[in-house]
């Protein structure tokens, strides 16, 4: 028999710290796990991260672990992007797809070893994973729960884990992977992180995840660092073109009414498919669609005036095109940015668009027909971000 | 007092009170006549024992259609449907499945039993809202009749054939598919763990004479999932005071349109004259006339007991007879003097006020189906049991419970023989034995125990073998097949003559439907305004 288990939410190995870093109490349920949509105020702890270090407990994520000798053929098979070119100690950022070329999910896969690997992804897929594997020798586990994990963010990340004892880390290269001796065990760092600047994820043993708190937080204090929720995070990504899973597309799993997925061409991923490979799951599918031309476009939209175009449907002429998925004035970059579908033909840069936007004041609702620009991408994409030596500030 | 009526409705059912309800409404002059004391058929809510009330048959409520809720103002008329999560499945090893309210809590309870399920499950409600999606906007609609050429029916053809080609060429197959196989089949694809498999299973086979592996049980499960209670699809909730307060608010309803009620009221025989209803003939040998005659009784009884066969088409005879409407549900009913509780699950667990089922496999759950082939009650059953009065107040007193656990399966005959007294002793026996594995307090909680089975519910309710549904809900007897191929839009055989009870569509359950459709085909055929309301949109 398994034990029984009564804790109606679960708290992540930091959560000591987390529940002594906040101020105002504010808790939300992420993947069944008790986590912070802010400790102080959102607009600190964003400018946490753009200006100083920020820590964010990204724990709850879904975390699956791939060995055996058929680990890389298997991923390779499962994923859009071409695996077999991800050296040891490196991570990619990829998506994986059904049979009809429609995104499950998307996420990073680290490269720890030989034929051993890492998902991080925002949804449970471990029955996907499973039928997947009929035919490979891989063994596949759930480590979710087996790791701790904070995503370390900011200019000055770097400096406070130089002063944490981490030498040479400066010269871990964007999707590198390295490690260090930590209190007789090790912990694992990887330059990642979602929100674009230049940042660390730090991967430790769940047992020593308040003792590395503890030394960050300390080695941090000159360098303004602070703990981040949710809330903040959101802001991050979104000024430097992150998609979130289940924001800005729905996992071809749970979609219940047809045409509701999208494929990585139309949420602006078409570069993570790597058709050199000659099988993955989706392919014939999207082969077809990049002949055949796309239903939708992804498109970040640069948008007029201050007002953010939450939820706003977008307009070519009087013909509506499409509605936005994310949408937030960004601070650093101090521009007005939306995350949006539109019909395939609309998608081009350059293209003029028209958002309809209502916001509310004391009550009063006013809609604007704001005028929007489809952009490249990220209103936020810093230097240091990719510099490598990282640079101190 | 007046023998002649606009329309005369056979059976206070809730289907039959619903019907009247917009017949009134739309200005007739209806009367219900009740062959029972009392109202509500199979919704009723009776005190069979001091200060407690039981939801004699229905227990829980979902499939009440809310249009009608709010069009026949049955809030106002004393309706409250509060809805209840949580629900446990025991294991024989002492362990179990708790099926939590809160998403992510239910799929870490899930991932105790197995990691891959958790992740499957998803998928599993995705798919199964898929054809939840597909059904709901035709509870509230007459199926067209895919042989007619009329313009109504080719246009509410193109509308189911839209509804499918919306699905997609797969979702098309995945449908075709859904709609035959077995639940136990289509549980094997998703899930690896048996008791989250048996626990979802039930679904399949509450009011059915099918086994989890027969073809047919998957669409079983959807008539369990295709209700709501204010828009959360495939939610259920407890009606307040019992099942009996939806046929309390309905009469009301029914009433202020100035409609009548007669109880004690049974009905012999549906008078007919040169091919037309005229009436009704009662037992007691009156006789009541209207040009609307309308049954809330099953096919059977409608063709086979209370009409006559030379006033019927010869194949209305042959295919009530062959109309499957075989009993396999009983039911308990039980006053306790307190909260029983139950091995290795807290008192105050809030899976607690969810239902609760003994038998943690699939294999278990074919065996009890094997019994009910045998001719007998199942020896080690399915059985859907709650609580209600953990969240409902007015059904006992303080502190006091009432438990409504309903079987499945018992046959209508104990091996071919009407049920004897020993026979009913020996399957409440083997209920209260059941939950008494997993629940040491029980028995000694027990102050007074209703034990119906099929032949108690055929007898009191007057379902046909006590078939809960009036009829298996079987592709063959379902949509434009319910209850039988070319009298699936509640006109009978005879002019003026109409069915209205959950043997029509969409089928049984408490959900009002064909109730209202069957008004709506009246009232057209009288050239009157409609007074039933179109169904609400999902999207
Ligand atoms: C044990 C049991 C449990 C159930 N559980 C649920 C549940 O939890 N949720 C749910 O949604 N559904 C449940 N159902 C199904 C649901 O209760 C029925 O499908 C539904 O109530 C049938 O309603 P109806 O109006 O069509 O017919 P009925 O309720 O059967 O109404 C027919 C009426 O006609 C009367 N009648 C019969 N013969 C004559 C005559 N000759 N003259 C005059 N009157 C006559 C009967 O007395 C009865 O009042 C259950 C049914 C049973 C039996």
């Amino acid at each position: 028999m398994i034990p029984h288990d009564e804790t109606m939410i679960l708290e992540t190995p930091f959560y000591s710290r987390c529940l002594a870093a906040s101020e105002i109490n504010l808790w939300e349920d992420w993947k069944g796990y008790r986590s912070p949509q802010a400790y102080t105020s959102v607009e600190q702890e964003y400018f946490a991260v753009r200006s100083n270090t920020g820590v964010f407990d990204i724990s709850p994520m879904i975390k699956y672990r791939f060995t055996g000798p058929d680990a890389e053929a298997y991923l390779n098979r499962l994923v859009t992007r071409d695996i077999s070119k991800l050296a040891v100690d490196r991570v990619a950022y990829t998506v994986w797809c059904d049979d009809n070329g429609q995104v499950m999910d998307d996420g990073t896969i680290f490269h720890l070893g030989e034929n051993d690997y890492r998902l991080c992804a925002y949804a449970r897929c471990l029955d996907w994973l499973m039928w997947s594997a009929e035919g490979f020798d891989v063994t596949i586990v759930d480590e979710t729960a087996d790791i701790a994990a904070l995503a370390v963010q900011g200019p000055t990340s770097c400096s406070v884990f130089k002063n944490m004892g981490f030498t040479g880390i400066e010269n871990l290269k964007p999707f590198g992977i390295t490690r260090y001796p930590f209190e007789g065990s090790e912990v694992m760092i990887s330059r990642t992180g979602f929100t674009g600047d230049l940042g660390y994820e730090i991967w430790v043993d769940p047992a020593l995840a308040e003792i590395f708190w503890d030394k960050l937080f300390e080695a941090g204090k000159l360098w303004g660092i602070r703990a981040i929720g949710s809330a903040a995070l959101d802001m991050l990504r979104t000024e430097t073109g992150f998609l979130q899973a289940g924001v800005d597309f729905i996992p071809a799993e749970e979609a219940i009414r047809t045409g509701r997925s999208r494929s990585p061409f139309e949420l602006g991923l078409g570069w993570l498919v790597s058709f050199d490979k000659p099988v993955f799951n989706g392919r014939k599918a999207l082969l077809k669609e990049k002949k055949e031309g796309s239903r939708y476009a992804f498109v970040y939209l640069d948008v007029e005036g201050n007002k953010p175009a939450e939820h706003a449907f977008i307009y070519a002429g009087d013909k509506e095109v499409g509605t936005v998925t994310t949408a937030a004035w960004c601070p650093t970059a101090k521009t007005n940015v939306a995350f949006a579908q539109v019909d395939a033909k609309y998608g081009k840069v350059g293209q003029e668009l028209v958002a309809e936007i209502y916001y509310e004041r004391e009550l009063k609702w006013t809609r604007v027909m704001a005028k929007c620009t489809v952009i490249e991408g990220a209103v936020f994409n810093p230097p240091r971000k990719r510099q490598t030596p990282a640079p101190d500030f | 007092m007046t023998n002649k009526y606009d329309a005369i409705i056979i059976g206070a059912g809730h289907n039959g009170l619903t019907n009247g309800a917009y017949l009134a409404k739309a200005g007739l002059n209806v009367l219900v006549l009740e062959k029972n004391a009392y109202i509500g058929g199979a919704t009723v809510s009776r005190e069979l024992y001091t200060d407690w009330k039981y939801s004699n048959c229905s227990y829980v409520c979902s499939l009440l259609r809310p249009e009608i809720i709010r069009d026949l103002e049955l809030p106002r008329h004393g309706l409250q449907v509060v809805p209840y999560g949580g629900g446990v499945t025991f294991k024989e090893n002492g362990d179990y499945f708790g099926n939590h309210a809160d998403h992510e809590r239910l799929l870490r309870e899930v991932a105790r039993h197995s990691k891959r399920d958790a992740s499957a499950y998803e998928r599993y409600e995705a798919d199964v809202m898929k054809q939840t999606r597909l059904i709901r906007p035709f509870l509230m609609r007459t199926p067209p009749d895919p042989t007619s050429l009329k313009p109504r029916d080719l246009k509410e053809l193109a509308v189911l054939a839209k509804s499918f080609g919306s699905m997609g060429e797969e979702g098309l197959a995945d449908t075709m598919r859904f709609w035959t196989m077995s639940i136990g089949d289509f549980l094997d694809e998703y899930f690896e763990s048996d008791v989250i498999k048996s626990h979802l299973a039930g679904s399949g086979i509450i009011g059915t004479a099918l086994g989890v592996y027969s073809p047919g049980t998957a669409y079983v499960l959807l008539h369990h999932y295709m209700g709501d209670v204010d828009g959360s699809v495939g939610a259920w909730g407890f009606a307040r005071g019992g099942m009996g307060s939806v046929a309390d608010a309905l009469s009301k309803s029914f009433q202020s349109f100035g409609g009548t009620i007669q109880c004690d009221a049974e009905v012999d025989q549906i008078i007919v004259k040169n091919g037309k209803a005229k009436g009704v003939a009662l037992a007691n040998g009156n006789e009541l006339y209207a040009d609307i005659v309308v049954s809330n009784l099953d096919p059977k009884r409608t063709f086979l007991k209370i009409m006559d066969e030379g006033d019927l088409p010869k194949d209305v005879v042959t295919k009530a007879k062959n109309f499957k409407i075989r009993g396999s549900s009983g039911k308990l009913n039980i006053a306790l003097d307190g909260l029983p509780t139950f091995t290795g699950l807290p008192k105050d667990s809030p899976l607690c006020l969810g239902e609760k089922h003994f038998i943690d496999s699939l294999p278990r759950m074919e065996r009890a189906y094997d019994d009910w082939k045998a001719g007998t009650w199942s020896k080690d059953p399915y059985v859907d049991m709650l609580i209600p009065t953990q969240i409902d107040p007015t059904m006992a007193p303080p502190g006091k419970h009432m438990m409504s656990v309903f079987v499945q399966y018992a046959p209508p005959k104990v091996n071919g023989e009407d049920w004897t007294a020993e026979d009913k002793a020996g399957f409440e026996k083997t209920v209260i034995d059941q939950i008494s594995n997993y629940s040491p307090d029980f028995k000694d909680l027990i102050l007074h125990c209703e034990t119906r089975t099929p032949k108690d519910i055929e007898d009191e309710v007057g379902l046909t073998e006590g078939n809960i549904f009036m009829g298996e809900l079987t592709f063959d007897q379902l949509l434009f097949n319910r209850p039988f191929p070319g009298y699936a839009q509640y006109r009978g055989p005879v002019k003026g003559m109409y069915m209205c009870s959950s043997g029509s569509h969409p089928g049984g359950g408490v959900m009002a439907a064909p109730g209202a459709n069957a008004a709506r085909e009246i009232l057209m055929d009288l050239k009157l305004t409609n007074t039933v309301p179109g169904g609400y949109d999902d999207d």
